[in-house]
């Protein structure tokens, strides 16, 4: 099963990308306050 | 005294008209091909000794028109739709939109041609040459660039939760087809995979398991989350829920795919990962699929006028419903009757006709009318009717396919006192024989129901035309 030696670290990879988006959103403030952004997608067409 | 144009762009809507309308056409030919070869399993004689014509060549036809032609142009039509209306730009690069369009439509005609002529890499969902897997990355990277782009100018600072879901399916699968379709050339149409034996078939169903979460799931995910709000004309129940949903699939998904392999030679460890990621999936798929429905919420009564948002509710009903059964089916007892029957195809149409079909559909029901400057389609009547055939259409379809299942897993483990199995193989054939009947009828009825939405898209084309939206100029903060 040599392939998980390709297959782990891809995983571990994507795994911290995935940390990183979603530090970097946290960081960024997206989610500091979400009740208006739910409600600005039915005023804007 | 209106704005000049020139300080108010215009939302890039060309591509998007352009996705959307060859997503109802492809839907017709993948949809065609499926029921040819649904009533091919019934009747096998209509392979009319044609080579082109052999179920072995025409089921990854249908596969890849669903998937790929019909699925993928409704995902890049509606992703170019959402993003330029949340983030309030148009397209970046939109010379770039175009180029992806019509790649991405070469790369579908030469499937078209290439497979009924017997050219395949003999990876599931991942059959074609390598000269078109090339043109596929050629098309995605457009595809990304695009998208990201108009992510990274856009004027709304906070990025929609439909755009998280675009944006993990358009990483994830770039990801899964390069690491997967990585062959070594035998010519200009023969190949030879970069893996053997079991490494192959690890490294296929990491591919076809992520291919249904990012493609079939994830990609959906957006258009649920944009067009059930917009349709209901109501926030998403929880918008919060939706951020906890979206980080938790995208962080669970990736190693369920062995629950492709059970009893097989891949490790038993392995196996055992794979279920219990599978069995993990089912808290945020749930999750997701009681926030969309509870946008409805307080207007319960939307769903008995309104067709469209019958279609998109109902679809996540049958996201419920195969998320539920997926991962039933990967726990390994329940695999051992599962595993290589019809079951599978039902729970995997569950999953197709039932999610992305209808979630598809409500969105472009949606969207058509509004692209040609209309307010609804020509025919609400015939939206009602294409809604009403469909879920008889869905419902014969996995109900017959359950049953085939089951019954044909229980033969085949049938055992005589003296140890010797119960029934021969064709026996159990025999048994479905009626099963796969009852699967044309439902098919039958899920084309015609997708007929009735080309003839209604065309005369809503027809009685309309091609609009220029402006991108409304920020506010006042």
């Amino acid at each position: 099963m040599d392939i998980l030696f390709l297959l782990i670290p891809l995983s571990v990879a994507l795994g911290l990308l995935i940390l990183g988006a979603l530090g970097w959103a946290v960081w960024r403030g997206q989610f500091d306050s979400l009740e208006p952004e739910a409600e600005r997608i039915l005023q804007s067409d | 005294m209106n704005e000049s144009p020139a300080a108010n762009p215009i939302y890039n809507d060309t591509v998007v008209r352009q996705f959307s309308l060859a997503a109802v056409v492809w839907g017709v030919v993948g949809m065609l091909v499926g029921v040819f070869i649904a009533a091919q399993l019934a009747w096998p004689e209509l392979n009319f000794g044609i080579p082109w014509l052999s179920y072995g060549r025409l089921r990854p036809l249908h596969t890849n028109a669903v998937i790929f032609a019909f699925g993928g142009c409704a995902l890049f039509g509606t992703s170019y739709y959402v993003v330029q209306r949340t983030c309030q730009v148009p397209l970046f690069l939109g010379k770039l939109a175009a180029f992806h369009f019509w790649a991405w439509q070469a790369v579908i005609v030469a499937a078209a041609i290439s497979l009924p002529m017997g050219y395949t890499q003999g990876k599931e969902y991942a059959e074609l040459e390598w000269p078109i897997d090339i043109l596929i990355t050629i098309a995605w990277l457009s595809y990304a660039i695009v998208f990201f782009g108009t992510i990274g100018i856009r004027k709304v600072r906070h990025i929609y939760v439909a755009n998280w879901f675009y944006a993990s399916f358009i990483i994830a699968v770039a990801i899964l087809h390069i690491v997967n379709s990585a062959a070594i050339p035998a010519g200009w149409m023969k190949s030879y995979s970069a893996y053997a034996g079991v490494q192959d078939a690890m490294i296929q169903w990491w591919y076809g398991h992520n291919a249904v979460g990012f493609f079939l799931t994830a990609g959906f995910l957006g258009m649920m989350y944009y067009f059930i709000p917009k349709q209901a004309e109501r926030p998403v129940y929880s918008y919060r829920l939706s951020i906890v949903h979206f980080w938790a699939l995208i962080f669970t998904y990736m190693w369920a795919g062995p629950h492709h392999l059970h009893y097989t030679a891949l490790p038993d460890w392995t196996q055992s990962i794979g279920m219990v990621f599978s069995l993990i999936l089912l808290a945020p798929s749930w999750g997701g699929m009681i926030n969309g429905v509870m946008t409805l919420s307080g207007a319960w009564h939307k769903l008995r006028d309104d067709p469209v948002l019958r279609f998109l509710i109902v679809s996540l009903s049958f996201y419920g419903m195969s998320t539920f059964e997926g991962p039933m089916m990967s726990i390994k007892t329940v695999n051992a009757l599962s595993h290589y029957t019809d079951w599978t195809i039902g729970h995997v149409h569950s999953g197709a006709l039932g999610w992305v079909g209808f979630i598809t559909m409500g969105s472009l029901y949606f969207l058509i009318p509004r692209l040609f400057g209309q307010k609804k389609m020509y025919s609400v009547k015939a939206i009602e009717v294409h809604f009403w055939i469909a879920t008889i259409g869905v419902v014969l379809y996995i109900a017959a396919m359950w049953i085939a299942g089951v019954m044909q897993g229980l033969m085949w483990r049938a055992i005589n006192a003296d140890g010797t199995l119960t029934y021969t193989f064709v026996e159990s054939v025999k048994a479905t024989y009626p099963f796969y009947v009852i699967r044309v009828i439902g098919g039958l009825l899920y084309l015609g129901g997708m007929l009735i939405m080309a003839w209604n898209t065309w005369k809503t084309v027809a009685g309309g035309r091609s609009v220029r939206i402006n991108v409304p100029l920020p506010q006042a903060a």
